[in-house]
């Protein structure tokens, strides 16, 4: 065991920095993606594959929007929220935005106390990070609930103009919601790991039987952190454009 | 652990960029609730759209700490969107013009031609 993680990640050779770094780690045999854990290159070209997913979903959208004959909702009203006796425009949409950030937040923190081999401190943050999540996943909820029973918007159909605003909207922020579910319940997992001292001990992990390090909190992060990346375009092109 | 380096970073760099990140969230959140208009609205969703994505991608997911093997292999095969957002404008110019001529509710005007 030790000798094939050694084979596929080991490199104590001196590496080449920069551009000419690039065309010695490709070239080389086996390992292209040097002194970089295998979970971690992997989370890495499962992104991209979501990216590419999430750039159809968002080009559709500039798509149906642009040949649309009928007027496109004003999301600045339709995600307005009357707080305190006041009409707020999109205020809704700017707390989910706040909240998903400060959960990057503390991801990134769960990331560093986790190279530091803080256990308690990574498993709180860890669990702040998912209870943040779930708050986002709560607000969208009553936001769809609003649009869908108030507003009588369906994906089909849609009275405040284009039908399309319907179809797009659910279809980018179920998806995308979907994404923060999941996130979350992967959260709560690796929590319990690092709770229980899996990394400490580096206890073989359930799928895939090697030694459980706190690279798996990073790799988690890499998606958390993905997770608002989407959002920043979603929230830049489907509620501000 | 020798054969993997791993991402230690100082604690201060999280905060700073989480509290940019803020700052820029609540920047594009005023673009809106200012109500600018035009070009400078989508000039200003747009700017402080990359600038978010790129603190998010640059310094929370570890891409400026990364060899430029990965970097490369994750940044730029995204690049193909471009064509693909290229394709997706044509399709819809010419589906909105389709649209406009045969589906709007002028459509006695083009018959009057015949």
């Amino acid at each position: 065991m030790t000798q094939t993680s050694q084979a596929t990640t080991a490199d104590t050779t001196e590496l080449l920095p920069g551009t000419s770094g690039v065309v010695a780690d490709w070239s080389s045999d086996q390992v292209a993606f040097k002194r970089v854990p295998w979970g971690k290159a992997m989370m890495w070209i499962f992104l991209i594959s979501d990216t590419f997913i999430f750039s159809c979903f968002l080009i559709a959208y500039m798509t149906v929007r642009m040949s649309t004959t009928d007027p496109w909702p004003y999301p600045s009203e339709v995600f307005a929220l009357t707080l305190f006796g006041q009409k707020i425009p999109l205020i809704l949409i700017a707390i989910m935005t706040f909240v998903l950030i400060t959960s990057s937040g503390t991801m990134a923190l769960a990331v560093n106390f986790g190279y530091r081999k803080n256990r308690k401190v990574t498993f709180i943050l860890l669990l702040i990070t998912a209870l943040l999540g779930a708050t986002f996943v709560g607000m969208q909820v009553f936001e769809w609930s609003k649009l869908i029973f108030e507003e009588g918007v369906r994906p089909w159909s849609n009275p405040m103009g284009a039908p399309q605003f319907g179809a797009i909207f659910f279809m980018i922020t179920g998806f995308h919601g979907t994404h923060v579910s999941i996130g979350v319940i992967f959260l709560i997992i690796v929590a319990v790991k690092v709770l229980r001292g899996n990394m400490d001990e580096e206890r073989p992990g359930f799928m895939t039987g090697r030694p459980q390090r706190y690279e798996m909190v990073e790799t988690m992060g890499l998606y958390w952190h993905f997770v608002d990346l989407v959002w920043v375009f979603i929230f830049a092109f489907f509620y501000l454009w | 652990m020798a054969q993997t380096e791993t991402q230690q970073h100082p604690l201060g760099v999280y905060f700073k960029i989480w509290a940019l990140l803020f700052v820029l969230s609540a920047m594009s959140y005023m673009v809106d609730y200012w109500q600018f208009e035009g070009w400078i609205r989508w000039f200003l969703i747009v700017i402080f759209m990359f600038l978010k994505a790129g603190l998010i991608v640059a310094v929370f997911m570890h891409m400026i700490w990364e060899r430029f093997a990965l970097v490369y292999a994750v940044l730029v095969p995204p690049l193909v969107l471009i064509v693909f957002v290229g394709i997706g404008a044509l399709e819809a110019d010419y589906t909105f013009f389709a649209r406009e001529i045969f589906l709007s509710p002028n459509d006695f005007v083009v018959e009057a031609h015949h």
